[in-house]
């Protein structure tokens, strides 16, 4: 449901300088990446040397080794022979969600024979009942909410007779693109020469493991190194009874096999907020059920409060915070959705509800049965399979693992598709002798509202509180959808983005975004984090007008630092 | 209402952003109030027309606690004519909202408490609490001023001035009650999301409501039904409320009673006080054979009917300074330096009257398109107050409709106004017996006769028929 399937994190080097004579400050990126439909592929590893100037800060998104040349490695036509003795694969990778095929292209790059055990089918949740389709259904919502905005459609002068939809179209239309990608996504391996076991994979012990379906034909299999990446699942918490059809998951809700008049929707993150958007567009009433005192936790409380006002109100959505759903239990008899409601701290029952279909989204649990993590001695920890900073897997006397990894969903640092990518090519990194620790607060996340919201970095209360731990100051700065032309002729002023800084040195705390493409805006900040780059000098960076991106420009130049530019003026370039 | 004030700011800026200004409302009107000591300032209902004399929230772009930035917007408000923002004049924190979204204030009174620094935002809080007496003297006329001062009305209750006392009762009686499995005989309202969101605006009590929904689930059109037959049961016993049927033209709910837009509010008021103001009319038929000519040469250019009636109107004004003139004060002519013409125009759900400045000073193609401009952003509800407001004389057309004679009611602030008819073909005999066909239409001034006689507006209409019968000055 994350975001979509844009493996966000660039590798190596920040940027590619060939550093040539001390004054020469002209930078020449590496043509390094072809993109195909959203799957990056690497066809070159820069040479990295670092212009030291560009390193001037120490959260930098990898320790970069002053190595002067690290081998070029072609892209390899097939998945060569294994490069240490003695093992079946390099690398063998449990999942192919998007975290394992990030960390699969990535190893194949890098010259590793690699493998990958897929027990389900290949794109995992993000592809087949996450990200893809739902942005699918959002697509659609997005259309239908402005056609039938008369309002704004006569402002724009407009006139559209009443819209309307035909839900097994619109279905079709996720289940299409879930197999494109799909299809992209396998396709993407195998030209690579990535093998593709099926089978459900298993660890036997050290560097062994094998996959099959569980029966006497399973096979094993050798490999120096393991990544666990086998994602989640919806979790269901106890009482409730999912039948698929009344009560459902968003596995479910992504087929679109109905769409009630009312249905109740438990947790009001972002994936319970997608589907509002995507349900009340189509026709439905929605009710929240929110465990915590208020709707949409987890979002900067800024933010959360204008996106309430917009996403929520003004819509035929209703909610109860501070309950949990204790008990539901499919329609059937012809009787409701009966949902038993109570108090979140008392725990004394509150209200029954009766509705035509309750969607469960409190969250993802983490899939690692049949996993064979008892054969290492490793204990999940709520399910999660518990790793260090480098992803590296530790067993139940805290002891590092060798050779094991594990990525995305099942370690549970940053439930996104795009973070399991990120640690996948991390981890790949490390298992090539290049240190690499993936900075967790550049990783971006969005939800695919109508408008977006988007943030990278901290809350502001997370930065205020973290301020006054270490003992800096924090500023913030805000600025509005309303003073942006674009915006503004797409009819679309609602909206602010919000920068939180630090005004002694100008590094970026964190960013959010709520308004038109807050998704896509996001990422100029999230690189900024990513490359260390300081606001100081990124207000100098100029932005198109009149775009949206100018959003992000005014913040950044409406921002108080102490400090001046740190970078010296480029020689000019004449045009 | 979400998009709703999406586009208010009047600016949409085309400079690079960092050359923008936004143009800043003389809106908070932020007088800093004496009774008040430390830096607590009131924002108040902002006068965002000469005619406005109270304000509905439509939003508030800020909450409580929110930090303000000199220049940022803090409310919506929908004034007699359009919506606007408001925005701070000072720094500070929006301490206490005291007029809650879709509540009116008239202008002039406190609708929100701006605190300096964070920590005196509980002390504005606690002025809310016990009101301290109602702000400075609302704008003129005001009679029913700080309505809004004591501790929050509810906003179901200020925002339904339909009569709802009686709904829930007279809905039971009329109806039954509602019907559910699980409504524990009538203690629990089972109601769709939307359901209860109509419910609270509409005013309706949803324990008397029938459901019509699976198992008898209250849906939005059962609260829709129930404030329907609610208000008709009010109205019987009432009497006068109600609106007789009549031939029912679309959108209209027959046999309900709408109470008026804000729009509305003041067109009401407007026409009331014309009553104190009096009025004479005199009539003139006027060829203009001449008119439709320049009107067909010139037409592909641009060129409208109304800007051609306006071009003529404000040449004729040149030469009768009395007639653009207006009693403000019952002992004084006031002569207007420029003749502005406004023209009535129909919108939905009211009446507008845009402004052509200076019209006798502007080419007829200028004023053709800032005509054109002026009618879509009176459709849009984004004139500016100085374009709908500064009219000296006024003009309305039914000729459109065929009418080809009526009378208008004079606006007050101004002179005069004319109504003006269809020009339709007329047989007429001329001074030398003979008998012709002419196209004329018949124009009908009405004028304050304090300052305006009766030949002042004789020689007016003289002149102006003149103009239009010998339209060459027109397009100079």
């Amino acid at each position: 449901m994350q975001s979509a399937i844009s493996l966000s994190l660039s590798s190596p080097s920040p940027i590619a300088r060939s550093g040539v004579g001390s004054t020469s400050n002209a930078c020449w990126p590496m043509p390094r990446s072809l993109r195909f439909c959203g799957l990056r592929r690497e066809a070159f590893d820069s040479a990295a040397s670092f212009d030291a100037s560009s390193l001037r800060l120490a959260r930098f998104n990898l320790q970069p080794k002053q190595s002067t040349l690290s081998k070029v490695s072609a892209v390899l036509k097939g998945n060569g022979a294994p490069s240490s003795s003695g093992f079946d694969y390099d690398l063998v990778i449990i999942g192919a969600g998007v975290g394992g095929h990030g960390a699969a292209l990535h190893a194949v790059e890098k010259g590793l024979k690699t493998a990958i055990i897929e027990g389900d089918v290949v794109g995992g949740t993000c592809v087949n009942r996450g990200c893809v389709p739902s942005k699918a259904l959002l697509a659609v919502s997005g259309r239908m909410r402005e056609l039938q905005n008369e309002h704004h459609m006569n402002s724009l002068g407009l006139q559209v007779a009443a819209a309307g939809y035909n839900r097994q179209g619109v279905a079709d239309h996720a289940n299409n693109l879930a197999s494109k990608i799909r299809s992209n996504l396998t396709n993407s391996m195998k030209a690579l020469g990535v093998d593709i076991l099926t089978g459900v994979g298993t660890i036997l012990g050290p560097q062994k493991l094998k996959y099959g379906k569980g029966d006497s034909g399973d096979k094993t299999i050798t490999a120096k190194d393991i990544i666990i990446a086998t994602g989640s699942v919806p979790l269901v918490p106890k009482g409730i009874e999912v039948d698929g059809k009344t009560v459902i998951t968003s596995d479910h809700a992504l087929k679109l096999e109905s769409v009630p008049d009312w249905i109740a929707i438990v947790g009001s993150g972002y994936i319970g907020l997608e589907f509002s958007d995507v349900y009340t567009a189509l026709g439905s009433e929605v009710t929240f059920i929110e465990a915590l005192d208020q709707l949409m936790p987890g979002f900067d409380p800024e933010i959360g409060k204008l996106a309430q006002r917009v996403l929520i109100n003004p819509r035929k959505i209703d909610s109860y915070t501070g309950v949990f759903a204790s008990k539901i239990t499919p329609a059937k008899d012809g009787k409701p959705v009966q949902i038993e409601l109570i108090d979140a701290k008392t725990k004394e029952p509150k209200d029954t509800l009766e509705v035509d279909a309750a969607l469960i989204a409190t969250g993802r649990a983490p899939f690692t049965k049949g996993l064979g993590l008892e054969n290492i001695n490793v204990q999940t920890q709520r399910g999660f399979v518990p790793v260090d900073e480098r992803m590296r897997v530790i067993d139940a006397n805290g002891k590092l693992v060798p050779h094991l990894y594990c990525i995305g969903d099942a370690n549970g640092k940053m439930m996104l598709a795009h973070a399991a990518s990120a640690q996948g090519i991390s981890v790949v990194e490390q298992v090539t002798g290049k240190d690499h620790v993936l900075n967790h607060l550049s990783i971006p996340a969005a939800c695919f509202t109508h408008p977006e919201i988007s943030m990278v970095g901290l809350t502001e209360p997370q930065a205020r509180e973290k301020a006054q731990k270490e003992g800096f100051e924090v500023s913030v700065t805000k600025t509005s959808f309303k003073a942006n032309t674009k915006a503004l002729a797409e009819n679309e002023g609602e909206g602010m983005a919000k920068l939180i800084y630090r005004p002694d040195n100008g590094e970026i705390l964190g960013v959010h975004i709520f308004g038109l493409h807050a998704a896509d805006l996001i990422h100029e900040a999230s690189n900024a984090i990513a490359m260390g780059t300081r606001i100081q000098d990124i207000k100098f960076a100029v932005h198109a007008h009149p775009t949206l991106s100018e959003v992000l420009d005014e913040l950044f130049k409406s921002a108080k630092v102490k400090v001046s530019t740190s970078s010296a003026v480029a020689e000019p370039v004449p045009v | 209402m979400s998009h709703s004030h999406l586009l208010h700011t009047s600016f949409i800026p085309t400079a690079p952003p960092s050359l923008r200004r936004r143009p800043r409302w003389a809106a908070p009107v932020p007088r800093t109030h004496q009774r008040i000591q430390s830096k607590i300032r009131e924002i108040f209902m902002p006068a965002l027309s000469s005619t406005m004399t109270e304000g509905k929230i439509v939003s508030w772009v800020k909450s409580e606690g929110d930090k303000l930035s000199k220049g940022e917007s803090v409310v919506v408000v929908e004034s007699d004519k359009a919506d606007m923002d408001v925005e701070s004049f000072y720094d500070g924190y929006l301490a206490a909202i005291i007029v809650d979204e879709g509540l009116s204030a008239a202008v002039g009174s406190t609708i929100a408490l701006l605190a300096e620094t964070e920590e005196e935002i509980e002390l504005a809080r606690s002025k809310t609490a016990s009101p301290s007496a109602p702000a400075s003297a609302p704008a003129a006329g005001n009679n029913d001023a700080p309505k809004v001062l004591d501790e929050k009305p509810s906003p179901v209750a200020a925002a339904t001035p339909t009569p709802k006392a009686s709904v829930g009762s007279a809905a039971v009686g009329a109806l039954g009650s509602a019907v559910h499995p699980a409504s524990e005989g009538g203690m629990r309202v089972v109601a769709s999301p939307y359901a209860k969101k109509l419910a609270k605006d509409l005013g309706v009590d949803l324990k008397g409501v029938v459901g019509s929904g699976p198992n008898g689930r209250v849906v939005a059109k059962d609260v829709e039904a129930a404030a329907l037959a609610a208000a008709k049961v009010s109205g019987g016993g009432g009497g006068a409320a109600v609106a007789s049927p009549v031939a029912k033209p679309s959108g209209v709910e027959l046999g309900s009673v709408v109470p008026f837009t804000t729009m509305q509010n003041a067109v009401s008021r407007n026409m009331v006080e014309s009553l104190a103001v009096p009025t004479f009319r005199v009539g003139y038929t006027i060829t203009t054979d001449a008119l439709d000519a320049l009107y067909k040469k010139i037409k592909s250019k641009g060129v409208t009917m109304t800007a051609l009636l306006a071009k003529a109107t404000a040449l004729a004004l040149v030469k009768h300074p009395v007639v653009n003139s207006s009693c403000r004060d019952g002992k004084s002519f006031t002569y207007n330096s420029h003749i502005n013409i406004a023209v009535a125009v129909a919108i939905d759900g009211g009446l507008i009257t845009p402004v052509l400045q200076d019209a006798d000073k502007i080419d007829i193609y200028s004023l053709s398109r800032k005509w054109k401009e002026l009618v879509d952003k009176a459709r849009a509800k984004q004139l500016q107050p100085n374009e709908y407001t500064t009219g000296t004389f006024t003009l309305s057309n039914l000729g459109m409709f065929g009418v080809d004679r009526f009378d208008a009611i004079l606006p007050p602030g101004t002179g005069a106004i004319m109504a003006v008819g269809a020009s339709q073909p007329t047989v007429v005999g001329t001074k030398d017996g003979r008998i012709g066909m002419k196209t004329q239409m018949q124009v009908n001034v009405t004028a304050d006769h304090r300052v305006i006689y009766g030949a002042d507006l004789a020689a007016f209409l003289q002149t102006l028929s003149k103009i239009i019968e010998d339209p060459k000055d027109l397009t100079l």
